[in-house]
């Protein structure tokens, strides 16, 4: 199938700083697609490519098959939803939504209705006579939004849109954001420095890091089975365990992952390795302990129907060797 | 418990400006009231005071056999002779000066202002404010007898011309009516030229602040929802800009309106207001007409503000 947005060999130089070097993704159409890396790696980079914002140092991008070297923004079929919203502060909502339609010279009665469609959809029906400056960050966001998908784009694009928002409405938008994509079945590509978010969120993702993509995969692919040190670090929560400490336990000297939940409590002597525990997190849900295990730090994660070791206690882990992920690529 | 609270608040600072700044920091509007006197007495007393006694000068009339300005009575009779042809013609000469330079101040000001306000940046920006306030540190007369010397009919411009085979081109400019005459010197074109130069700074510094507030991102976006350069010019970066240019056209505008020593130098030896008011205060001894001009650009520059606020220009403030 042919791929909405494909980046071949992609490199973007300012002077000496390579913000891109090098790339290839294929996004698939219809795909819900996040660019997840640390600030500085290059996604938003990748992001302002797509748009036309900028132009590739080397390389070739191609948007549903059609090469857009050297096509400026207002001739993509590509909208973005911007970090700060870029809301227009001299037009009142309804104009900002409909500003693509008035741009094409539509009557004015259909722009009206199209942009209280559009404003429906983002739950934002009757806001239309507001100015921007007297919503709150998540009605601005969600302005943004209908702006964006009024005129139905081949690709959206949507630079850390959650970014300012507080958690709970980050939640909800999250869920939002994923029903939208699905009704309107556009590709959405997604840029974040939020690994839950990615990864939650993301039928696939890529990783970044210092203008290079680390890992391309599934949410599940990136957290199970991270390549390199780096990805299994910035995804987070996934122990990330040295060669010599490896190489003690499971006998082969590599850089392995080992997931939170896969290490269960023993007592002590009584599983893989023994450790100490230095603090424990109430989650809820689960208690986060770390442990200390002959210098190698340990997140495990005890499920609250069990009860959790207090601070200083000692302890035994216990895994089974075949959840050791051993990770290739030395970062 | 005593010797607790003492580590904890310390004693009342000692002496006139200790007491005095913990006084102040408990009433801050005193201090405000304080920092703002002078200026607010300046302006209350020397200037809006002055302007009331100009104001009612208007209201009087001078009698016509005797010369004497007769103070027993307000009349309109003044403002009446506003109206005559003669005075008609300079009201009208001066608002289409001011406007023609003004609207011409905005369109050269502009790129200037927006290169600055998008491109500039460090080492170059400072610059580019070096650029527009260094003609502000030479004195006012100065630049207009050198631009009276280069507008000249022997003057370094129609040397150019000459020299570049196009003394034809400004031959057939001085012919036009109105705004040509036997040199550019003594033209409304020259007046013209002089007054764009002089007020410019005054029109670039406020627009390209207005533009250095667009955020980036308001351009990208109008450019990725599908605005061509122009119409992303037209539909965003221009209203934007528009308080900017509004404030600007204030300074070119009023001050082309109040100006009576270019128009003297360089041009034709037809008044402007300034140079009316100049007349009849002195010379002709007529406060009440010279007040009553005086009046015109205030009543106009009021018009203008409130036509630019009704349009809307100051809803980005």
């Amino acid at each position: 199938m042919q791929p909405a947005v494909s980046f071949a060999r992609v490199s973007r130089h300012f002077g000496a700083v390579r913000a891109l070097d090098d790339i290839s993704i294929e996004i698939a159409p219809g795909e819900f697609f996040a660019l997840l890396g640390p600030s500085g790696s290059g996604k938003t980079t990748c992001l302002r490519l797509v748009a036309g914002f900028e132009q590739p140092t080397a390389g070739e991008i191609a948007i549903f098959g059609e090469q857009v070297a050297g096509v400026p923004p207002y001739r993509r079929s590509v909208n973005t939803v911007f970090q700060d919203y870029a809301l227009f502060p001299h037009m009142n909502v309804a104009e900002n939504v409909a500003f693509p339609l008035m741009l094409r010279k539509l009557p004015r009665a259909e722009r009206e209705k199209r942009a209280e469609e559009a404003l429906a959809l983002v739950k934002l029906a009757g806001y239309g006579a507001r100015r921007p400056g007297q919503l709150s960050g998540g009605q601005r966001q969600r302005v943004a939004l209908a702006r964006a998908i009024i005129s139905r784009p081949k690709v959206l694009l949507l630079d850390e849109p959650l970014g300012a928002l507080d958690l709970k409405l980050r939640e909800q938008m999250q869920d939002e954001l994923k029903a939208l994509q699905r009704a309107l079945g556009i590709t959405f590509i997604f840029v974040t420095h939020d690994q839950g978010e990615a990864l939650s969120m993301a039928d696939r993702l890529a990783v970044f890091n210092e203008g290079r993509v680390m890992q391309t995969g599934t949410p599940e692919d990136i957290y199970r089975k991270p390549v390199s040190r780096f990805v299994a670090d910035f995804v987070g929560s996934s122990n990330v365990l040295a060669p010599d400490f490896v190489a003690e336990i499971a006998g082969r000297r590599a850089w392995a992952s080992l997931r939170p939940e896969a290490i269960k409590l023993a007592p002590p002597k009584g599983g893989v390795v023994d450790a100490l525990v230095v603090s424990r997190a109430y989650l809820g849900a689960a208690t986060r302990i770390v442990a200390v295990a002959g210098g190698t730090r340990l997140t495990v994660v005890v499920p609250a129907s069990q009860a959790a070791p207090d601070e200083g206690a000692h302890v035994g882990l216990a895994f089974s060797r075949d959840e050791l992920h051993f990770m290739e690529a030395e970062a | 418990m005593s010797t607790a609270a003492a580590t904890v608040v310390a004693p009342p600072r000692a002496g006139l400006f200790g007491s005095l700044s913990d006084y102040f920091w408990r009433r801050p509007r005193i201090l405000v009231l304080l920092l703002l006197a002078p200026p607010l007495l300046w302006l209350g007393i020397i200037y809006v005071g002055s302007l009331i006694a100009l104001l009612v000068q208007s209201f009087f009339a001078i009698d016509e056999f005797s010369g004497i300005v007769d103070r027993s009575e307000f009349t309109l009779k003044t403002y009446g002779e506003l109206l005559r042809p003669q005075n008609l013609d300079i009201i009208l000469r001066t608002v289409g000066m001011a406007a023609a330079v003004t609207i011409a101040s905005a369109i050269i000001a502009f790129p200037i202002a927006y290169a600055a306000a998008r491109y500039l940046k460090g080492k170059w920006k400072a610059l580019f404010y070096l650029g527009v306030m260094l003609p502000l540190w030479a004195s006012y007369l100065v630049k207009i007898y050198a631009w009276k010397l280069i507008l000249a009919r022997e003057g370094i411009l129609n040397w150019v011309f000459e020299n570049l085979h196009l003394t034809w081109l400004l031959n057939a400019w001085l012919s036009l009516p109105v705004i040509g005459g036997n040199s550019l010197s003594i033209s409304y074109t020259g007046t013209f030229i002089v007054f764009v130069y002089v007020w410019m700074p005054y029109m670039i510094l406020p627009t390209q602040a207005a533009l250095e507030r667009v955020p980036p991102s308001l351009i990208d976006a109008a450019s990725d929802l599908g605005a061509t350069p122009l119409q992303s010019f037209w539909r965003v970066i221009f209203p934007l800009a528009l308080p900017g240019i509004i404030a600007g056209s204030i300074f070119t505008f009023s001050l082309t309106l109040g100006d009576y020593i270019i128009p003297q130098i360089v041009g034709t030896s037809h008044f402007f207001i300034g140079m009316a008011v100049y007349s009849h205060q002195g010379t002709a001894g007529n406060i009440p007409l010279a007040a009553a001009f005086s009046v015109v650009p205030i009543v106009i520059m009021g018009i203008y503000l409130w036509l630019a606020k009704r349009a809307g220009a100051f809803d980005a403030l």
